[in-house]
């Protein structure tokens, strides 16, 4: 090489070209639009579920919409996409009106900055009602059709209605749901060691001192999901708040009338820390109290399989995530029982689900928002899961068409008439507190904060 | 969209910016002589121009407007958003972090380098050892910190269960017991400033390699018949000569670890205190949906990055100007 030291730098163009990086960065805020999505256009001639001369009878009342196009755009990618878009090819293929899905993973920062930008959707799938309020705040959101109010009032009950709806207007019907009060047990475990499923929060601590006494970590749990890590433990405490407080302190709890680092709260906290924080309860085969910060929430059910631990409190969807093999039945190698209440008189469900929100009021968006809205989508749904996974707290559902276990016992709990329906806290919070603040100090009270230290930075954080 | 739809997309793109820049290229084809420069000058400028103002002044005039804006965007609260960043605990430890970043990266990144390059300087193998400690320039940040998390991978020190990642191996078979690395703070940013060393030093090596061989060998002769020796020739000699080099790589590598988001958001995502400016700005932007704090992050990066950028081009002027 032959280049004199003094010209070398004018010869190099990276300072260059990081200058224009940062720049590109620092200053890029304001003109960022989307385009990472991936779209899959179901052909309108589906050949899934329904067919025949009169099973587009129930349509009829659509129209005819041939040649009209609805868009969809969702967090729901693959492979919960493919039951997703069959569940609307009998639509398609009755009214000749064309879905256009478009799965995004980065959905909820995206619909937002589509929101803003005035490119929305037809129709969004919104995961969480503090999403739903920051886009209807955007005053891009139409307010529902009366028939799709109808099918509200008529399929679902008053609580869904009321996470569908913002300042008295409602917006958004319900569309799935999950529940997230399971704890996940080892049916021969509990067999072989005559172990009872607790039906009080009393006899799960006994139930928990009764297997750490066999010298066993009763308890597993994970909370890393990268940026999301300490989501489970914001789900953990909800569950306690609503057994501890009751749904309408709750309510209050969640929508900051009460604060959040008063005595409710920490009750609340602390009960999660008689087990999370108890070194005789966690962490079991996977490592200490803190190993928890580090564990996946993938990762924190499986010592089940392995027998290094007997208990593991997360959502009906955990059952995905066993590995190939596992049985999920009351009679298989893994399944969930109801996470007990306070006393067997109260049964509060803590849960989730996603709603419909549509951005344009053409006359096919809404036909297509009426359809998603009834028991005849609900159905199609189900027929399009062969593998279940899914489940709604729509009333018109067939439960007996469900196909997994887990599934029938988590529409057993959404459609039972004493369980009260509670959506998970933190999704309604605002985004602020429910996807930042709560999560980041969950995670720091895990690695050792206390509860109080925990309530009082949530609480200061919470926006003014 | 199906693929085809998309490819056709891209092939439409592409045809178009071939057909501006031929538009582009046939007006200033058509002038010549000095008038003719100027406009030849204008044409091929003006594009670039309008395409900064659109992409780079308008929005980042508007960020800066924003930053003096609530969460939402809709009522001034002038300094407000600034005073959080220097005074809420969280977005100290942002500030915190991203100074220990700044500091150690560059300058141990460069150390290593060059320390590197000096050993391996016409050594047996030499090319071997370059590519070797270059390889790690060639994946991204991403994939990097995916490796690295592996490498800082904690299992417990239970019976039958086996460590997966490699540093804790090493601590267990010295004897001691697995630490949760990415755990403890400070240190785990420390980590992960290991992550971006270990990226960067091929950087430095291969840049400051090539000016350490630029050195005329006239000069280093000249230096040996005057008596100087290792270290002094390390000292008197390398250091001042490869002075620009230096330079360039110490600010590049700086203005890289200012912008460092990948490492932090694939390894921690921020948690555990080990959140810095980039990471903080996307988490309040995209995350809390506070437009208000995280313009002001933006532009207090921006503001960081300005002294680096102009030192830079100083250094690059006072060469040209010897």
């Amino acid at each position: 090489m032959s280049v004199r030291p003094s010209r070398l730098p004018l010869r190099l163009p990276l300072p260059c070209v990081a200058v224009v990086g940062v720049l590109g960065l620092t200053l890029g805020v304001a003109g960022c639009g989307s385009s990472n999505t991936a779209s899959g256009t179901p052909s309108a001639s589906g050949s899934s579920s329904s067919s025949g001369g009169n099973a587009c009878d129930a349509y009829k009342a659509y129209g005819d919409l041939t040649g009209k196009t609805v868009s969809v755009y969702t967090g729901i990618v693959t492979p919960e996409d493919t039951p997703q878009i069959n569940s609307y090819k009998p639509f398609e293929k009755c009214t000749g009106a064309t879905i256009k899905y478009e799965g995004d993973k980065s959905f909820e920062a995206q619909v937002l900055v589509r929101a803003k930008a005035g490119n929305p959707p037809d129709i969004g799938i919104v995961p969480q009602p503090g999403l739903l309020k920051q886009l209807v705040a955007t005053g891009s959101v139409k307010a529902a059709p009366p028939e799709v109010a109808a099918n509200v009032d008529k399929f679902w009950t008053k609580d869904w209605k009321t996470y569908g709806t913002v300042n008295n207007t409602f917006y958004a019907a319900p569309l799935g749901a999950n529940v997230k009060s399971f704890v996940w047990y080892s049916p021969k475990e509990f067999k072989s060691k005559n172990y009872k499923i607790p039906k009080t929060l009393d006899e799960l601590t006994a139930l928990s001192e009764t297997i750490a006494k066999t010298g066993s970590k009763p308890w597993c749990a994970g909370i890393a999901s990268g940026e999301a890590t300490g989501w489970t433990i914001t789900d953990w405490m909800e569950d306690m708040m609503l057994r501890l407080s009751g749904p309408d302190t709750y309510d209050k709890w969640v929508n900051h009338t009460i604060a959040f680092n008063g005595p409710e709260s920490v009750a609340a906290l602390d009960a999660v820390g008689k087990i999370l924080k108890n070194p005789a309860f966690v962490n079991g085969g996977l490592g200490d109290v803190k190993s928890i910060a580090t564990t996946t929430f993938q990762d924190g059910g499986l010592p089940i399989l392995d027998g290094t631990c007997s208990l593991h409190r997360q959502a009906s969807f955990y059952a995905a995530n066993w590995p190939k093999g596992t049985k999920v039945a009351e009679d298989g190698d893994v399944f969930a029982f109801y996470l007990p209440g306070k006393d067997t008189a109260s049964k509060p469900v803590l849960g989730g689900g996603e709603f419909i929100a549509a951005f344009t009021d053409r006359p096919e968006v809404k036909a297509f928002q009426t359809y998603l809205s009834t028991d005849l989508w609900a159905n199609n749904k189900v027929a399009s899961s062969p593998d279940g996974g899914w489940v709604t707290a729509n009333k018109g559902l067939d439960t007996g068409k469900l196909t997994s276990p887990i599934d029938q016992l988590a529409a057993s709990i959404l459609q039972d008439p004493k369980a009260v329906f509670r959506f998970d806290g933190s999704d309604q919070m605002p985004a602020a507190i429910g996807s930042n603040a709560f999560w980041k100090q969950a995670t720091n009270w895990i690695t050792g904060s206390s509860t109080q230290a925990m309530t009082d930075a949530v609480e200061a954080a919470w926006p003014k | 969209m199906t693929s085809s739809e998309k490819f056709l997309q891209m092939a439409a793109a592409i045809g178009a910016f071939a057909a501006v820049i031929g538009v582009i290229l046939f007006i200033a084809g058509r002038f010549s002589g000095r008038r003719g420069d100027r406009v030849v000058a204008l044409a091929f400028l003006l594009p670039t121009v309008a395409l900064l103002l659109v992409g780079l002044v308008y929005p980042g005039l508007r960020t800066i407007y924003q930053s003096f804006f609530n969460a939402a965007g809709s009522s001034f609260i002038g300094m407000d958003n600034y005073t959080t960043l220097f005074t809420t605990p969280d977005q100290v430890t942002v500030l915190r972090n991203t100074v220990l970043w700044v500091v150690i990266t560059p300058f141990v990144a460069t150390a290593v380098g060059l320390l590197y390059a000096i050993l391996v300087d016409r050594a047996r193998l030499e090319s071997l050892a370059k590519a070797l400690i270059f390889l790690p320039m060639a994946i991204s940040f991403v994939g990097a910190s995916i490796i690295w998390k592996f490498v800082y991978e904690y299992r417990p020190a239970q019976g039958g269960i086996k460590q997966i990642g490699l540093l804790n191996q090493l601590v267990v078979w010295a004897g001691g017991s697995p630490q949760q690395w990415l755990l403890e703070k400070p240190w785990n940013t420390l980590f992960l400033i290991a992550i971006m060393i270990w990226i960067q030093a091929g950087f430095a090596m291969t840049v400051l390699s090539a000016a350490i061989k630029a050195i005329p060998d006239d000069i280093v002769e000249a230096a040996r018949l005057d008596g100087v020796r290792r270290l002094g020739m390390f000292r008197y000699i390398t250091v001042p000569s490869i002075r620009p080099a230096l330079i360039v790589v110490l600010t590049t590598i700086g203005i890289g670890t200012l912008k460092v988001f990948d490492i932090v958001r694939t390894v921690t995502g921020g948690q555990f205190d080990t959140s810095v400016v980039a990471n903080e700005f996307y988490s309040q932007s995209f995350r809390s949906d506070n437009q208000g704090l995280g313009a002001a992050l933006a532009v207090l990066l921006f503001v960081l990055v300005v002294p680096i950028v102009v030192y830079n081009v100083r250094q690059l002027r006072a060469q040209e100007a010897r």
